[in-house]
């Protein structure tokens, strides 16, 4: 509910912002939104260097007593590595590098199931219990690293020695664990990750007042550039999507034991299609996974943060990356030059990637793995519209402009079959009811080329 | 006559079959899997490499310019090099051929020139990478098939190096599966890299710069594997089979020392490449080919 709330109110700031964003690359009109996959998580990850900073949207709809997560980390974490966020930031990011020309956005905090998440049954813990539990939590080779609470969330930070303990810990202590994690959690234990385990604090949740929980975000130094996706393809049936949002100094990023390709961009399509871009951008992301089998990892946006043409949402601003955990912005040399389409002097030396990753645990056995590399090339998802000029037309030219965009729209058509596996026919029928064909037969007399020549006889 | 010259010529060299299939690998990455790869870099890589080999073969080696080794290194560079600019393009290129009149031992060149060029380049300079995905695994059948192809039909001299290699990779990483308690499905899809396998087939088996026996080769081979896969495991470096290559080359003729045996030489013939003095037996090898 309360998702849905945020979202309509969003996407009322960004239909004020795209009435007057124009550039080179067309009109803006509409952006594709990740609220269009259902049960998508968002992850925005800032690397430089070791440095890392994960913020994962939470999206979790349910009851909050029920709400508990388990996600493998690298390293131990300590209460002021972990910061609370603000959920209109991932939104913003997300609209910033939304495929262009969607209807409407929206934010769709992060993943459903790239930790998984787990009811909790046990009853809260009687004071007296304290000294057998950590008895207990010993004698299953389970160590609590760190013990806290931020916002409105009670943090721990576990570390095991061996699978069997950790997973009847979890179990003794209300997660239920399903059977085939067991593992995936022994894999990570013997790489030396440790277990980031968060619940709802009521308290706290009802101290702050909010409605809906809020992200969390995480500031760790690693070499291992990963983001674990095994815990949540566990139990998981169907396809999962996931956008990651990664903010680096240097460049593009990429996975490295995973291809990934670039979606689709710059076709010019039916101008109907304004008024279901959603459906569109879904259908064309379905098709051109199921391309390459199904699966994939998509780049849907690469660019320099400080500026965007079009504009889906205005680039993020300082304060903005700040708190998503770019680190390194007040270090850099303040840059004054102006950029060749600046939309306001604010972000700098931030670049940002939008990936999006379809994927299941067949087709995605291991943890996505990153690199940073040195491309700087902008890349947007942008569709377009072309709208022929419907005024009259009085002049010799019109004819040949007719049967022109007649042919357009002819190449349109197919465009849009190819990029969506629509059936042209039904294609064919939206544009004669939206725009139409020109009728381009004669209603005078043909001239001849001779006819020129002697136009006196 | 003069036909089938040409083509007893051009099969009998192997490099003309490596060259064959390079670019064939990059005509399918640049077509089917959009490469971001500008004509003017392949331009720019193929001419530096061969017109470092020209010069160097005038003045250093005083012999005639043969093209088809600073070819095959371009072609490497451009299979595995990524990079925005072209001028990185044309260093790795001067790099990569310019390694092997500079760097040398016992009169054999130590590195293999196109994985010289590459690493330093990547290393050095931000905007210059490797991208060890850029492959995904749809064409793995098609790299493996080629490559072995090459085995089958004679035309890789070196297989046992490529062999060697895949077989003690796939080992080390199975290992480390069941070690981990993963599924097979981690192993098998970490071996599908179409990197691993270009770097197995036709970078690690240049024939110039791996041992000269059969044993020395397959411990070399192990060698490179377990350095490779060392790096990528324990240092999260992706490129760890590439790095592992130029670390080890140096090792080369210490294992050439213990393990004696004849070193290798293209095949001596007219080629239709080579200028019209060589003729066939006359040919001298020169410490640079």
């Amino acid at each position: 509910m309360s998702s849905r709330l945020l979202s309509s109110a969003l996407a009322l700031t960004v239909t004020a912002i795209a009435t007057n964003a124009s550039a080179f690359c067309g009109f803006y009109v509409a952006k594709a939104d990740t609220e269009l996959f259902n049960e998508s998580s968002k992850v925005a990850m800032v690397r430089d260097g070791n440095r890392t900073v994960i913020t994962m949207a939470n999206d979790y709809q349910g009851e909050p007593e029920e709400f508990a997560m388990v996600i493998p980390v690298p390293t131990v974490i300590t209460k002021d590595q972990v910061h609370i966020s603000d959920p209109a930031l991932l939104t913003h990011l997300d609209a910033y590098t939304a495929p262009r020309l969607v209807e409407y956005f929206d934010d769709n905090p992060c993943d459903r199931r790239q930790y998984m998440r787990m009811e909790t049954t046990s009853a809260p813990m009687m004071d007296g219990a304290a000294a057998e539990f950590e008895e207990r939590t010993k004698s299953l080779g389970v160590t609590i690293e760190e013990e806290f609470t931020v916002g409105e969330y009670d943090i721990l930070i576990l570390s095991a020695k061996e699978s069997d303990g950790l997973q009847t810990w979890l179990e003794e202590n209300g997660y239920k664990v399903p059977a085939k994690a067991k593992r995936t959690l022994g894999s990570y234990i013997k790489q030396d990750m440790k277990f980031f385990v968060a619940k709802v604090n009521l308290e706290e949740r009802a101290e702050n007042g909010s409605e809906y929980l809020r992200p969390i975000a995480v500031a760790f130094e690693t070499p291992k550039f990963m983001l674990p996706i095994r815990l949540g393809t566990v139990n998981a049936k169907d396809d999962q999507d996931m956008f990651v949002y990664m903010l680096t100094r240097n460049g593009q990023v990429e996975t490295t034991n995973y291809r990934t390709q670039k979606i689709p961009t710059g076709e010019e399509i039916p101008p109907y299609v304004k008024d279901e871009f959603g459906d569109f951008y879904k259908a064309m992301f379905q098709t051109a996974t199921d391309r390459d089998g199904g699966h994939g990892v998509f780049m849907e946006y690469a660019w320099d943060m400080n500026w965007c043409d079009p504009c889906a949402a205005d680039p993020l601003s300082d304060e903005q990356l700040q708190e998503l955990g770019v680190f390194w912005l007040e270090d850099g040399p303040v840059m004054e030059e102006k950029r060749m389409r600046p939309i306001r002097p604010q972000a700098k030396d931030v670049f940002v990637t939008r990936l999006h990753v379809r994927y299941d645990a067949e087709s995605f056995p291991e943890d996505l793995k990153f690199k940073t590399t040195g491309s700087r090339d902008n890349f947007q998802g942008r569709y377009v519209l072309r709208h022929a000029y419907d005024g009259e037309m009085k002049c010799e030219a019109a004819a040949e402009y007719k049967a022109m965009v007649n042919k357009r729209r002819e190449t349109e058509i197919k465009t849009l079959a190819n990029l969506t596996n629509w059936d042209r026919k039904a294609i064919r029928e939206k544009v004669e009811a939206d725009t139409g064909f020109f009728n381009t037969r004669k209603t005078t007399p043909d001239h001849k080329w001779w006819s020129r020549i002697w136009s006196g006889n | 006559m003069k036909v089938m010259d040409w083509a007893r010529a051009l099969s009998r060299d192997p490099r003309h079959y490596q060259i064959a299939i390079l670019s064939s690998l990059i005509l399918i990455g640049l077509f089917a899997y959009s490469f971001r790869l500008p004509w003017w870099h392949v331009v720019g890589c193929v001419g530096a490499t061969l017109g470092t080999q020209a010069l160097a073969d005038r003045f250093i080696g005083h012999r005639p310019f043969d093209p088809r080794s600073p070819l095959i290194s371009a072609l490497s560079l451009t299979l595995l090099l990524r990079t925005g600019s072209v001028s990185l393009s044309i260093l790795a290129g001067v790099l990569a051929v310019g390694s092997k009149y500079v760097l040398r031992w016992d009169g054999k060149h130590i590195f293999n020139p196109a994985n010289f060029g590459l690493v330093i380049v990547s290393l050095l300079f931000a905007s210059a990478w490797i991208s060890p995905g850029q492959w995904g695994s749809a064409p793995i059948f098609a790299i493996l098939l080629l490559g072995l192809g090459g085995i089958v039909t004679g035309k890789a001299k070196r297989w046992d190096v490529s062999l060697a290699l895949l077989f003690s990779y796939a080992a080390l990483l199975f290992g480390r599966a069941v070690w981990l308690g993963d599924p097979l499905a981690i192993p098998l899809h970490q071996l599908q890299s179409g990197a691993l396998l270009i770097f197995a087939f036709f970078m690690i088996s240049d024939p110039k710069t791996t041992p000269n026996t059969r044993l020395g080769r397959v411990l070399f081979a192990a060698l490179v594997a377990t350095v490779g896969f060392s790096i990528q495991f324990g240092l999260y470096n992706s490129a760890g089979i590439i790095l592992a290559l130029i670390l080890c080359a140096p090792l080369v003729p210490v294992i050439d020392h213990f393990s004696r045996g004849q070193r290798y030489a293209w095949p001596r013939f007219s080629s239709p490449f080579s200028a019209p003095h060589s003729e066939g037996d006359t040919h001298v090898l020169t410490p640079a080919e």
